[in-house]
């Protein structure tokens, strides 16, 4: 991947790369283009890289080789106060011997405003978070849901084009953090502005991003919106990391354009549709998402391959059922099926055939 | 709240039930209050028993012989105890000045008994503390009372020595005989009676503890002053380091401890001395010439100097114990937010540290004012503390009253000072580690 800095692109990672210690690569050949007013989701499991990368590109570390442009210009060496980049920290950051309205105010006192457009400012910020009665309290006062609006009020209130949270809403009840979501994807739509988002759940980032760049390994994995990452995803990775997935082990058996015949490890033979498969005869790993999985013979098409499946357990869910079954001597293969009137019952120990179309099976690279 | 967007802002549902009264309740009847308190009760009991033993220890050896001595300042019976007679004539007659012959006869019948007691020493102590010189008088008197002193007492007593019809004398011995005075403390502040009993201001050459107390003052505004600017820095790079860095410089700010008092003052001595290794660079440098080496010790220099070093990990380490706490993530998010970096120190990192900075100087101070055994060695005469002159009183003059009144009232003066900063900062906001 290269970054293909289009007329809009407003960030622009060019080959960065970056190590702690001189020793290893923390990012390694990083190439990012980010769109003006996109919001953009670094996903990626612990220790990936993420939080280094929004550090680089705040300023507070530095890129060991590579360039960092910010709206078309260089910013290696701009300090972080004059880059003008909104930034919500995972613990807020609140200054906490300050009150609400001191911490909206500090960035735009050291901007020079005067008093009565400052005040302005931070009552508009304010009522934005719907934070407005809170102005003189101090965030010790404050629960942990009105310290994250605050932050966010605070990382908006002196108009940044461009906004860095890095696990905003890490320390949330899962109720709120869902209700925080929809908030700052509305504040993003409203003010059309730049965001860069960091987080490690991936439910978060399939509901707010326009585009996900999933890391690992200081690597970008893929890069997509988050239907095309979680249909079609490009590696075993990214297939393994983002929703729930069966991996198939097997080795490619045909090979016609993308369409790939798979013989799996007890020799029986799916369909599947070639991503990163080369030739014949490499080894694979086929992914199916559990929900695309089909066991009622009308269902599958036609001439696909269906193969022997024996359930083991069946979990009732609500709204769908959630079958363990054993397939070709893996017995953590999942699938989900809705839950309507007249379904099929499936019991432990029954066996049954399933198949997918082949579209949905998608032969990787082998883990 | 009618923040109608937060999940947070849930109806509070009371547990225990409300009568009609509006009082709390627990679950069988009783007043909610009163249940709490007897369940804390005895937790309570159970952690006074385990202070016990500490309480009766401090109470021991540090309560009782602290009020004894500070009993000591205000209450000197050297006199009243050993003549009882004039004293008793004293009481009985406020308003005399000039003494009678039942005065006379008093004096003459206490000085032969005390004579006879050997306590005759004693009361001359007590009456030279107020006029310089007169123990002899009291000794040499006592030795002629041994053989028994004839009427006329008066004419028998100034035989003796003409000094006895001193009315100043008179107007000391009639202090005296009350052994509760406040003549400890206004010797301390100074001050002195004149022969009406009128408090005055001492006599020029002898006014030397005022200005010994805001020599004492001063001197630790300036030692706190200098062990801030030294600590801070130091503090701020001991919270930042990696842990092994700050580990191997923490030993280094409590290697001071680690060594003897006496060794590290006199290491001074050695490193500030007029012939010492500074003084030594510094001609060789070509700073100053052979003959102009300076003098840096035995003097206020000396003693600021090495009471900055003995005192410093005293500001350090609260410093440090309350800068580790902050989380660099401020400043960044100060620099986010578009300060300089010494905006983002003075307004964000600089007042977060406020209550460490508060607890090492009131530490240092307190430990300054008090301090003895370093303005002794390297001090000289311009460099002696408060502390020196009480130490000089317990030894030396053995005016134990006199000591006692010195550090009651310096004891004072810190107890204001940390009512000050209570005031002005908040003693809640000190912090220790
Ligand atoms: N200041 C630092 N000094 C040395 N190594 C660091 C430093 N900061 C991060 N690292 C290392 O760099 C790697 C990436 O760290 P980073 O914080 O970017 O991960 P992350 O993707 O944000 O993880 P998380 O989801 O846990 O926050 C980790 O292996 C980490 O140990
Ligand atoms: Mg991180």
């Amino acid at each position: 991947m290269t970054a293909q800095p289009g007329n809009d692109a407003f960030v622009v990672f060019d080959h960065v790369q970056k190590s702690y210690d001189g020793q290893t690569l923390v990012v390694k050949d990083l190439n990012l283009s980010i769109g003006k007013g996109e919001f953009l989701t670094m996903l990626g499991p612990s220790g990936s890289g993420k939080t280094t990368c929004l550090m680089m590109l705040a300023g507070f570390e530095t890129a060991t080789h590579g360039e960092i442009l910010l709206d078309g210009k260089n910013i290696n060496d701009v300090p972080p106060h004059k880059r003008g980049i909104g930034m919500v920290f995972q613990n807020y950051a609140l200054f906490p011997h300050m009150t609400v309205g001191e911490n909206l105010s500090f960035p735009l006192e050291v901007r020079g405003m005067s008093k009565s457009e400052r005040e302005e400012r931070v009552t508009r910020a304010l009522d934005m978070v719907q934070m407005g009665k809170f102005k003189n309290r101090r965030p010790a006062q404050l629960s942990g849901g009105q310290q994250q609006r605050i932050a966010l009020a605070r990382a908006l209130v002196f108009d940044p084009k461009l906004v860095l949270m890095d696990e905003p809403l890490g320390a949330l009840d899962k109720q709120l953090r869902e209700h925080m979501q929809f908030e700052i994807k509305a504040l993003h739509d409203r003010l059309g502005i730049t965001v860069v988002y960091v987080t490690h759940d991936q439910g978060e980032a399939l509901t707010m991003s326009d585009r996900i760049a999933v890391f690992n390994d200081g690597r970008i994995q893929q890069l997509a919106p988050p239907p095309s990452l979680y249909e079609q995803p490009e590696n075993s990775f990214v297939a393994g990391f983002i929703g729930e997935n069966n991996a198939l082990r097997g080795t490619i058996q045909e090979l016609q354009g993308d369409k790939a015949l798979v013989r799996l490890t007890n020799g029986e033979l799916i369909d599947a549709t070639a991503v990163n498969i080369r030739e014949r005869g490499q080894e694979t790993t086929v992914s199916i998402r559990p929900e695309r999985v089909e066991f009622k013979p009308e269902l599958m098409p036609r001439d696909a391959h269906t193969i022997e499946a024996k359930v083991r357990d069946v979990v009732y869910m609500g709204d769908i059922l959630r079958a363990r079954l054993c397939v070709a001597g893996q017995d953590d293969f999942v699938m989900k099926y809705r839950n309507t009137l007249g379904q099929v019952k499936l019991s432990p120990g029954q066996s049954i055939r399933i198949g997918w179309h082949p579209e949905d099976a998608r032969a990787l690279d082998p883990v | 709240m009618s923040n109608p967007l937060d999940p947070h802002a849930a109806i509070v549902t009371e547990a225990a039930g409300l009568d009609q009264g509006g009082m709390l309740r627990t679950a069988d009847g009783q007043p909610l209050a009163k249940a709490l308190a007897r369940s804390s009760r005895r937790a309570r009991r159970r952690a006074f028993f385990l202070v016990l033993p500490l309480l009766a220890f401090v109470l021991l050896t540090f309560v009782l012989p602290i009020g004894q001595m500070l009993m000591r300042s205000v209450k000197n019976d050297g006199f009243s105890a050993y003549m009882p007679q004039l004293s008793a004539w004293f009481e009985a007659n406020p308003d005399v000045t000039e003494p009678d012959d039942a005065a006379w006869a008093a004096l003459a019948a206490d000085l032969e008994a005390s004579a006879k007691d050997r306590t005759i020493g004693i009361v001359g102590t007590r009456i030279n503390y107020e006029i310089p010189g007169t123990r002899s008088l009291f000794t040499s008197a006592g030795r002629k009372a041994r053989g028994g002193i004839e009427p006329p007492y008066r004419e028998a007593m100034l035989d003796m020595d003409e000094e006895w019809g001193d009315p100043k004398l008179w107007g000391v011995m009639r202090q005296a005989s009350d052994p509760y005075t406040a003549n400890f403390y206004l010797a301390a502040m100074d001050r002195t009676r004149d022969e009406a009993g009128n408090i005055v201001l001492a006599p020029e050459e002898q006014r030397i503890y005022l200005h010994l107390f805001l020599r004492t003052f001063w001197l630790s505004l300036i030692i706190t002053g200098t062990t801030f600017l030294l600590g801070f820095p130091i503090a701020h790079l001991l919270a930042t380091l990696p842990m092994r860095q700050s580990n191997l410089l923490m030993i280094l700010v409590l290697l001071p401890f680690w060594t003897s008092l006496l060794v590290r003052t006199t290491a001074w001595m050695v490193l500030l001395q007029q012939q010492g290794v500074v003084n030594d660079v510094f001609v060789w440098l070509g700073l100053i010439g052979d003959g102009q080496r300076l003098q840096m010790i035995y003097n206020q220099t000396g003693t600021i100097i090495a009471m900055t070093h003995i005192l410093l990990p005293f500001m350090i380490l609260p410093l440090y114990s309350v800068m580790r706490t902050i989380n660099p993530s401020y400043v960044r998010a100060a620099r986010s937010l578009g300060a300089t970096s010494w905006t983002a120190f003075r307004r964000i990192y600089f007042p977060q540290t406020l209550p460490g900075l508060g607890a090492g100087a009131l530490l240092v101070f307190i430990l300054a004012v008090g301090y003895y055994i370093t303005p002794a060695l390297v001090g000289g005469s311009s460099g002696q503390l408060i502390s020196n002159l009480i130490a000089m009183h317990m030894t030396q003059t053995l005016n134990w009253s006199m000591a006692a009144a010195l550090a009651a009232m310096l004891l004072g003066g810190v107890l204001i000072l940390y009512w000050v900063y209570d005031r002005l900062v908040g003693i809640d906001n000190l912090k220790l580690g």
